[in-house]
């Protein structure tokens, strides 16, 4: 009986009964500097795909600007512009732009900055994860852009970001293949050996590991609401033990594996996850976004603290136009825990946070 | 044969919402015609750079004259008050695509409406971005096939092929919505949503609307639309409820209100693309109104030549008697000099 009984609580808390499930969770006051990005007279940010900071400060955007173009060729009609990459230094001033003119920015999704100070972006249309190094020149690629697009993509969403064939073809939905083949990745992490897990993303359902030298190891995930099954994969971290964390918007909740795929827990009460960042040290914190979608902002739009083992510490900011609201949060940087830069899409902006 | 007649005023208002661009002879009657000149090669392009279509024109409070127009890209270039080229502004601009209408609020603020990514944007008086309303849709998305069909359901956040913008005193934001919507939207000055009229439906009703192209608001908050393809302007309150449509005006392309303590507006029957046969000579001018509706005078008249007008696709009229006009076909601006006259009600205010 008394095992039935913990049981029973075990399922309630699980099923979000538990009583700091319940309590609301607490305001945390911060503050904002909307315009620390100072931009050349010529230049303009757009939507923020990514935001991150390196070990020196210099901060790096992944942005959707300028004009996505279809080129009329043969029979086949080719797509490439529409995203751009920037530095800035730790003021806020433009430093330079990297990979102008480049193959395959087109939609930017994330930038990451792993442990070496190496540039990671992640572009959902191109549909691949492309590492940079310092100086901005590609050093490892995974995945490739399509070779051209369909037009009119009359199969609607993930016409564009198709990566090739073999995509989860005789497999789960979503599963995708087991290869370096993505359909609309999100974001990339790492774990303190190397390796490499990829959010796979708005057009697959899974996580992929690849090795340093980005090796395929394994995938894991396919589409559905089960543990281990994601709707769509948005965002991803790694903590220093090596667990993952894999935002699962579509079913509002955080997915936490061992660092080989095996579901442990799930962190939910966060709203729809658009966006993850961990911070660095021994006592790691979680911040998450409930962002909003761009044509709703009235209602989310809050950012989470949560520790480790899904309690939440608190939450700040709403959805809206001003200073300290947010515009479908699609990136966050929190590399120094009570510091935070929040990229936005829908808001074109980003914002310095301070927590208080 | 009493069914049959009844029957066709509906078929003739279907088939002219099929081709908004179907022109009407205003019906006012004895409207004076007020003379003007056109200044000679007003705006001086930048070396190696013309104009494309001229979408958008408007002034800030220093006479800079701001272009927008459908250039290989869309572009948004300044000129001073004498038409000395200054600078572009948005260049390589997301929201950037396939321009639609440019104002200038009171604080000189630059705002642009692109219809080809669903956005407004304000920019500051030196061309720094500041907010956005709307949202492209991701390219990742692939080319779309153009939709035929029932319009979807207009989303308070998301413009379909949005048409122009003004703003109240109080500074509340109104937008037309537009080719794809058929409604008006009021957003308070942050850019949240506060109401709208109309709806992604096209209606004939009062606070229904058929292709609103042309928005601006007056000093005391009412709302101007230039109701395109129902071939009228309606006025609304600033809770967006019609109180009065002009139905005698031709086709409502695109509206303008005056600056300074006594305003008037401007509506332009613009003459149609291409000029079918019959429109050369019964379209094409501007009408200039007292806020009460009092038609004062009219002016311009369809023409390609220089001081004609070519489809008036948006006018300036900050001093009401220096009008600046952007046409869509022959890829020109206008600075227009009217002779001055007194109002009918001028001397009693």
């Amino acid at each position: 009986m008394k095992r039935f009984i913990t049981l029973l609580c075990a399922v309630l808390a699980a099923a979000g009964f538990g009583v700091a499930a319940q309590s609301p969770a607490p305001e945390l006051m911060f503050d904002s500097n909307p315009s620390l990005l100072t931009m050349p007279d010529d230049i303009y940010l757009g939507e923020i795909g990514g935001v991150a900071a390196n070990s020196k400060g210099d901060i790096y955007v992944y942005t959707r600007t300028g004009h996505p173009t279809i080129s009329i060729g043969t029979s086949r009609a080719f797509a490439h512009g529409g995203s751009r990459l920037f530095q800035f230094d730790r003021t806020g001033k433009f430093v330079r732009e990297l990979g102008k003119d480049s193959y395959g920015m087109m939609v930017a999704q994330q930038v990451r900055i792993d442990p070496q100070d190496n540039v990671w972006i992640v572009d959902q249309m191109a549909g691949y994860v492309n590492k940079l190094d310092a100086q901005g020149r590609p050093v490892l690629m995974l995945g490739r852009k399509p070779e051209s697009i369909n037009v009119p993509a009359n199969a609607g969403r993930g016409g564009g970001g198709e990566g090739g064939p073999g995509r989860g073809r005789g497999g789960l939905p979503g599963a995708g293949a087991q290869s370096d083949v993505f359909n609309r990745p999100t974001d990339v992490a790492w774990d303190s050996a190397g390796n490499i897990f990829v959010a796979d993303g708005m057009g697959n359902a899974r996580v992929a590991k690849f090795d340093s030298k980005g090796v395929f190891i394994k995938s894991w995930g396919s589409r559905g609401a089960e543990p281990g099954m994601f709707a769509n994969v948005t965002a991803i971290a790694v903590d220093a033990q090596g667990n993952v964390y894999a935002a699962d918007a579509g079913n509002k909740r955080i997915q936490v594996f061992d660092n080989s795929g095996t579901f442990k827990s799930a962190i939910t009460n966060v709203g729809a996850p658009g966006a993850l960042c961990l911070t660095p040290g021994t006592n790691q914190m979680l911040y998450v976004s409930n962002s909003n979608p761009p044509e709703d902002f009235d209602s989310g739009g809050e950012i989470y603290k949560v520790r480790l083992d899904g309690t939440i510490v608190g939450k700040f900011g709403k959805a809206g136009k001003r200073p300290k609201e947010f515009g479908t949060v699609n990136s966050i940087d929190c590399r120094t825990e009570n510091t935070l830069l929040v990229g936005e899409l829908a808001n074109m902006r980003v914002q310095k946070l301070t927590l208080r | 044969m009493k069914r049959l007649l009844a029957c066709v005023p509906a078929v003739l208002l279907a088939f002219s919402s099929a081709r908004p661009a179907a022109q009407q002879k205003a019906t006012v009657q004895n409207v004076a015609e007020i003379p003007y000149t056109s200044v000679p090669n007003f705006l001086k392009m930048p070396a190696g750079e013309t104009l494309g279509e001229a979408i958008g024109v408007a002034t800030n409070s220093k006479g800079h004259v701001f272009v927008y127009h459908r250039s290989a890209n869309t572009r948004l270039w300044e000129f001073d008050k004498n038409g000395a080229f200054v600078k572009e502004i948005g260049k390589g601009y997301y929201g950037f695509e396939f321009a639609h209408s440019v104002r200038v609020d009171t604080q000189d603020n630059i705002w642009t409406v692109d219809e080809g990514t669903n956005t407004v944007t304000k920019f500051s008086p030196d061309g720094k971005f500041l907010m956005v309303i709307g949202h492209r849709p991701p390219a990742v998305e692939g080319a779309v096939a153009t939709v035929f069909g029932p319009n979807q359901p207009s989303q308070k956040y998301i413009f379909c092929r949005p048409t122009d913008v003004g703003w109240d005193p109080q500074g509340n934001i109104f937008v037309s919505d537009g080719y794809c919507n058929n409604r008006v939207v009021k957003y308070d000055k942050d850019g949240r949503f506060v109401a709208e009229s109309g709806s992604e439906k096209a209606g004939s009703e009062p606070g229904q609307y058929s292709l609103p192209h042309g928005l601006q608001v007056d000093g005391r908050g009412h709302v101007w639309v230039a109701d395109r393809t129902n071939n009228r302007y309606q006025e609304l309150d600033n809770d967006l409820k019609p109180l009065k449509q002009y139905t005698n005006l031709g086709t409502g392309w695109t509206v303008c209100v005056s600056a300074g303590p006594h305003q008037y507006v401007f509506a332009s029957n613009s003459n149609p693309n291409g000029n079918g046969p019959g429109t050369w000579a019964n379209t094409g001018e501007i009408y200039k109104m007292e806020l009460d509706g009092t038609v004062l005078g009219k002016f311009g008249h369809a023409s390609k030549d220089f001081g004609g007008f070519q489809v008036v696709h948006m006018m300036d009229c900050r001093n009401p008697n220096e009008i600046i006009v952007g046409e869509i076909e022959s890829w020109r601006v206008q600075k227009l000099l009217l002779q001055p006259q007194a109002s009918k009600t001028g001397s009693s205010r």
